[in-house]
């Protein structure tokens, strides 16, 4: 499971990934991480069955959790299902089934944004 | 046995007609043999649908009151070529807008238009006794025109290259994202179902043919322009009303980085009239080969990276020095088949009667590059050649005074084999001066990811690279690795010294 976490760098004091690890003894993977002046927003990667205690540990810590589901948002209208974003993308969201629509698989989605670029009819975007 | 064109369209008009797409036609083949596809088919309709950025169309907007002689033409803020006549114009599909650059051009122009929206015309003249009006300024919406026709100079290429990018940085292209170090490749094209690979010979496809264009029957008017079917590059000029094209086949697309363009739905009908059309429709992707083309290297005759099939690249994956690639394709091939599929329905529904071409195309004819008279100027012709350079374990001081008696601003570095390892400026020399102690050598502070250029490259391109970069010289590197000049931003200068004009 995807989860993309947002806290102020005023609450949050302590090294919250670390913290985290080390009171649940989850792994974590940090696919993405902004950090900004005042806040910062980090995509981590866990097993789906630890979503409730993570979620849990990192909101106490003063952290927003938000499990990342449908990433990549697809303007139907304006998609013609040319596969344009497909080879760009790092993670193997995007493919073709077998009558040449265009799939997206978002639980692998890291927010890089390179399909979002890649996309001739700017049908394409992330999640808000 | 053979069909006549009459024969077809008098099965066309019974509703007798059987149609199939051009992708079914081999297996078809193979199952029926060739005079059986010859006795079962009568037509095999072809289909593409992707970015043709020569295209277009003429607009009649009728005249007003007082007339007006439109000398300079927008609609949208996109500019029209208006030097035809009084209310013509030709708006070409890669126009970017005056206001909105080139995430609206005249592709968006065109599908508002056909989805039906009011576009904005605007003009301008200086007057004249028989048309005294200077300015115009109105809606309009396809409806209220005299003509709005598509007039398209180069679509549907026989094949094209496929594009990958060797370089260590992203290129944005007309063949869409190219991600460094050939971390992809993109193609363009339906393989086996576009319409010239089925008629390699254009005996079927030539002047005067109907075609589907964008949704509306159309026509094939010729050649198209660059064609080069000698080398199995043939493309196609249509024309077709766009009153009765529709936004599901033409769809305006932008490509980042690079500018505006219009995705074409065209399909061909072939008539199957004799034994050797059942062969050339029954291609099948393993058949078609195009080149992947290393677009990292800004030269009109692009390295060919490897030869490939059409096979491969819709497969996902090419083999590319002993990688798997990911491949994309810019066009859709969903949408082809939505083409050929509607072609078919016409023909069978017998809305559509097919023509033989009025004139063949000749297919011997190769496209050639320009005549350029003036040989564009190279590095080598304005370079630096009294070369001031200093090995990579001397002192800062060394590299200090060695900049001030050779009164230049870079120093190259040379490894003990004399090799380019870095660069050294007046600007680091100074920083390390002004920060003490971070180190005493050239190689403490050189900068160690040196962009160089070539003896034989364009000026044009070296300047490219200095402007991209935010850098005032490059080192001049020949094929075999060693240093023969510098070019500087001085050394430009020299191309106005001699007159050289871009």
């Amino acid at each position: 499971m995807k989860l993309l976490v947002t806290f102020s760098r005023k609450g949050v004091k302590q090294p919250l990934i670390a913290q985290t690890v080390k009171d649940t003894g989850v792994l974590i993977n940090v696919e993405r991480a902004f950090i900004e002046s005042n806040e910062g927003e980090l995509l981590i990667d866990i097993p789906d069955k630890e979503t409730k205690i993570i979620t849990d540990a990192m909101e106490k810590a003063g952290a927003r959790v938000k499990q990342m589901e449908d990433s990549v948002i697809r303007d139907e209208s304006e998609c013609v299902n040319c596969g344009a974003c497909i080879s760009v993308c790092p993670q193997d969201v995007l493919s073709f089934n077998e009558t040449w629509t265009l799939c997206i698989d978002s639980s692998k989605c890291v927010l890089c944004g390179k399909c979002v670029d890649a996309c001739p009819h700017q049908a394409l975007s992330l999640l808000p | 046995m053979e069909k006549t064109i009459d024969l077809i369209n008098t099965r066309i008009r019974d509703g007798n007609a059987r149609a199939v797409r051009a992708d079914q036609m081999p297996d078809i083949v193979d199952e029926l043999g060739v005079e059986g596809a010859l006795r079962e088919v009568d037509v095999v309709t072809t289909g593409t649908f992707g970015a043709m950025c020569s295209s277009g169309a003429f607009f009649n907007f009728g005249h007003s009151d007082p007339p007006i002689r439109m000398e300079k033409v927008w609609m949208n803020e996109v500019e029209a070529y208006a030097g035809i006549a009084a209310v013509d114009a030709y708006l070409g599909a890669t126009q970017k807008s005056e206001t909105q650059g080139i995430s609206y051009g005249g592709a968006h122009v065109l599908e508002d238009l056909v989805a039906g929206n009011a576009v904005r015309l605007r003009a301008q003249s200086k007057g004249t006794d028989c048309y005294p009006r200077k300015t115009l300024e109105i809606e309009l919406t396809i409806e209220d025109m005299n003509q709005a026709t598509m007039v398209n100079p180069r679509n549907s290429y026989q094949s094209y290259v496929a594009a990958s990018n060797t370089t260590d940085r992203t290129l944005y292209t007309y063949m869409g994202t190219l991600l460094p170090n050939a971390g992809n490749i993109s193609y363009s094209g339906a393989g086996c179902l576009s319409p010239i690979p089925n008629d390699p010979n254009l005996r079927i496809i030539g002047s005067g043919v109907p075609i589907f264009l964008c949704g509306a029957e159309g026509m094939i008017i010729g050649e198209g322009t660059q064609a080069s079917p000698g080398n199995g590059f043939g493309t196609l000029m249509t024309t077709g009303n766009m009153n009765d094209m529709s936004t599901n086949f033409l769809r305006a697309a932008t490509f980042k980085g690079y500018n505006s363009t219009l995705y074409v739905g065209l399909g061909v009908p072939i008539p199957v009239l004799d034994e050797e059309v059942v062969r050339r429709t029954a291609v099948r992707d393993e058949d078609l080969k195009t080149s992947i083309a290393d677009y990292g290297v800004p030269n009109r005759n692009r390295p060919t990276l490897r030869e490939v099939t059409y096979a491969e690249l819709k497969s996902g994956h090419v083999e590319l020095d002993g990688e798997e690639v990911k491949t994309s394709s810019l066009s859709s091939y969903k949408k082809a088949l939505e083409v050929a599929d509607e072609l078919k329905s016409w023909v069978e529904s017998g809305k559509m009667q097919l023509a033989l071409p009025t004139r063949r195309m000749n297919t011997e004819k190769t496209s050639h590059p320009m005549r350029d008279r003036a040989r564009t100027p190279q590095v080598r012709d304005i370079m630096n050649t009294s070369l001031v350079t200093i090995s990579e374990d001397e002192s800062i001081q060394t590299a200090a005074k060695r900049l001030l008696r050779g009164e230049t601003n870079h120093l190259p570095v040379l490894d003990n084999a004399n090799r380019l390892v870095g660069i050294v400026t007046t600007f680091d020399i100074s920083k390390a001066v002004a920060s003490s102690g971070k180190g005493e050598k050239v190689c403490d502070i050189m900068t160690k990811r040196v962009v160089y250029t070539s003896p034989t490259e364009a000026v044009d391109v070296a300047t490219h690279k200095l402007e991209r970069n935010n850098i005032s010289a490059l080192p001049v590197v020949d094929e075999n690795g060693k240093l023969v000049g510098i070019l500087s931003a001085i050394d430009l200068g020299k191309l106005f010294e001699r007159g050289w004009k871009r």
